[in-house]
């Protein structure tokens, strides 16, 4: 069974902006927020088969709601994340005493080394793509390598609303990719076709990509999205996934929807 | 130099994401060229790559700019470290582990700062100054106890050559040396060298010298006039040659002789193989070359063009020299630092005629003066290309020939 670490969003809100879609004025309805949060858990649980994990939210951290910046993790060994803007570096602490409380080895990057966890690190079985320059640093690569042992492939996230590669990019359990192209360059663009073929890469129209389509949590057949994107549900019904839609608005006046609120924990 | 560099470490994926070749690219649409010096690929799908690059820009502004952009692809500039020195253990001796130089553009980093080594030259030391702000090359014979000299090979940066702007034959960036091909062009390249050289250099402009330096076979093929008429028209700026050379141009205007042979008839004339001799004798009478000039008793040819246009010249002696003549340098370390010592300034070498005095100069002279060497045997050229100088050209010819072609291109008329 899959097991999802989240973070109920009793403090979330907009204290600040770091990315494109984040705006103070665009005030986050809390109780609609609460509400659109219990759906999801309610469709991860019940409908998806997921077993969740709730880690227990802190005053004044309104992002710790995404856990998918908690860090990687890969069977019991966790690398927490080294956030690049101030507000959410001091995030770090509680993922990381979450992880040790829950008896994962916890690896840790050097402190200038800036990489936000499975917000920027996704993969198949065989190859891991890695999301840089916007938040991740490439330079973290080589080393989140060596500690997994895993090929990881650096590409370039050219388009700031596109800030981590979760949000444009998500490999799903049949091998096949969910992603938005024009978010990284002809050098990403090129290196991803080399590693996925044609005939398994579904693109998501530009109107769904920007409604975050990607951000989408595939557990098994069954794939957990954004509300309003018909065209993405259709590309993955065709594949013979399940897909779930789920209204997540209010999180995307912070810039993050289904995948940023979970992390894959196993 | 006329371009900066540093050396950036890219690792990682760098090969199926394509962010080698992204920063290369990058490196190359700004303007920079790159140097790939070393790609080490991952055994594994899952081991990582390092490649290793040289990145060059014409300023160190477009440079900051370069390594500006490709630093968030993951290229990190090297940790460099200062060049290591060591005190010379006694005079003439360098430190054990002295570091060699070659005839490339060199640099070394004293105290965090790229300084180019001055008076770059072929198989010599480094000297650095106790101030730790400049470096020199260094002969082995000339050092002090206690001099430092670089060691080792950290710190230090040989940089290939540029090619040249001209559009000419020393441009081709390859040593080529053959007897087969037709003379005509090359020479005109020469010449046309020769003529800008001319110019900048009664501008003032520095590094606008030619040299010769030439064996006495000019004399003996009939090249004499040839030379003597570059000379005197403002061509050659400085001289390098043996006693003979000197002893058989004053030879030919004492007695119209080269060796003994008139050189007007062609035939050896009697008791000619003394009058060598007896124009060595005379002139060591007379004290020098010049007072022999100045005085009316060497008229003209080489020698007496020289001393009249001042014309730097350095004659080296070897063991089998008769006399020698006065201002022959008969210690060959000491001929060896007074032949480098003309070399600053010269922006065009000739070496004709003299497998000695080419192989010699061609080792005094950095890689990226243009060297132009003629001689009827291939083994001399050769030679010379096989230092590895881009801007050499071999010319498998006779000595006179080429001088009486070149100064007609020039404009002489025999």
């Amino acid at each position: 069974m899959s097991r999802l670490l989240v973070c109920p969003p009793d403090y979330f809100r907009i204290d600040y902006e770091i990315n494109p879609w984040m705006r103070r004025v665009n005030e986050v309805d809390p109780e609609r927020a609460v509400r659109q949060w219990h759906h999801l858990m309610t469709v991860l649980e019940h409908d998806v088969g997921a077993a969740l994990e709730r880690m227990k939210p802190v005053p004044g951290l309104p992002d710790l709601v995404f856990t998918a910046n908690a860090g990687v993790v890969v069977g019991r060994k966790a690398v927490t994340s080294r956030f690049r803007h101030p507000e959410r570096q001091r995030e770090e602490a509680h993922f990381e005493a979450w992880f040790r409380e829950n008896g994962y080895e916890v690896m840790t990057l050097e402190e200038d080394l800036y990489f936000e966890g499975a917000g920027d690190l996704l993969g198949f079985s065989d190859v891991w793509f890695g999301g840089y320059k916007q938040r991740s640093e490439i330079r973290a690569y080589p080393r989140l390598s060596e500690l997994f042992g895993r090929e990881i492939i650096p590409v370039e996230l050219v388009d700031s609303r596109f800030y981590h590669l979760d949000t444009c990019f998500c490999p799903l359990s049949g091998g096949e990719l969910l992603y938005y192209p024009p978010a990284f360059d002809r050098y990403g663009q090129t290196a991803i076709a080399e590693r996925v073929g044609p005939e398994r890469r579904l693109v998501v129209p530009e109107e769904e990509a920007l409604m975050f389509a990607c951000n989408a949590v595939c557990v098994g057949k069954h794939v957990v999205l954004p509300a309003g994107c018909p065209e993405t549900m259709r590309l993955l019904e065709a594949r013979g996934y399940q897909s779930h839609p789920v209204p997540l608005d209010e999180f995307m006046k912070s810039g993050g929807s289904a995948k940023c609120l979970t992390l894959a924990l196993d | 130099m006329t371009h900066e560099q540093e050396t950036v470490v890219l690792r990682g994926h760098i090969i199926d994401s394509l962010i080698l070749a992204k920063v290369l690219d990058t490196i190359s649409m700004m303007g920079g060229t790159f140097d790939l010096q070393e790609v080490a690929i991952g055994k594994t799908r899952e081991e990582t790559s390092r490649a290793r690059i040289v990145v060059r820009a014409p300023s160190a502004k477009l440079l900051a700019e370069i390594l500006h952009a490709i630093q968030p692809h993951g290229a990190s500039v090297e940790r460099e470290l200062d060049c290591q020195a060591e005190a010379a253990p006694a005079d003439g001796v360098f430190p054990e582990q002295f570091y060699a130089t070659t005839h490339l553009p060199t640099q070394v980093r004293l105290q965090g700062r790229w300084v180019d080594v001055e008076r770059m030259e072929m198989d010599l030391g480094i000297q650095i100054d106790a101030g730790k702000t400049g470096a020199r090359t260094v002969p082995m014979g000339e050092v002090k106890r206690g001099d430092w000299i670089v060691t080792g090979r950290t710190g230090i940066r040989v940089i290939p050559l540029q090619r040249p702007q001209e559009r000419d034959v020393f441009s081709f960036m390859e040593s080529r040396v053959s007897a087969e091909r037709p003379h005509g062009h090359i020479i005109a390249d020469v010449a046309k060298r020769m003529w800008s050289l001319r110019d900048r250099h009664r501008q003032g402009q520095e590094g606008c010298k030619v040299l010769l330096a030439g064996g006495p076979a000019i004399i003996h093929a009939g090249g004499r006039e040839a030379l003597t008429w570059l000379i005197e028209a403002g061509f050659i700026h400085v001289l390098f040659c043996g006693n003979a050379l000197a002893a058989h141009d004053m030879e030919a205007d004492l007695y119209g002789t080269s060796l003994g042979y008139g050189l007007s008839a062609g035939r050896a004339v009697p008791r000619g193989h003394e009058h060598h001799l007896r124009t060595i004798n005379r002139i060591r009478a007379i004290g020098s070359i010049a007072a022999a000039v100045e005085s009316g008793v060497i008229k003209q040819g080489v020698m007496a063009a020289c001393v009249r246009h001042h014309v730097e010249v350095v004659m080296a002696g070897t063991i089998r020299d008769d006399g020698p003549l006065p201002g022959v340098i008969t210690d060959s370390v000491a001929a060896q630092a007074a032949m480098r010592a003309a070399i600053p300034g010269v922006g065009l070498a000739l070496l004709v005629a003299s497998t000695l005095h080419a192989v010699a100069t061609g080792n005094l002279l950095p890689a990226a003066i243009p060297t132009v060497c003629v001689d009827v045997n291939p083994a001399v050229p050769t030679k010379l290309a096989d230092r590895g100088s881009f801007q050499a050209v071999g010319l498998v010819m006779d000595a006179a020939s080429f001088l009486r072609e070149l100064a007609r291109e020039l404009g002489w008329t025999p």
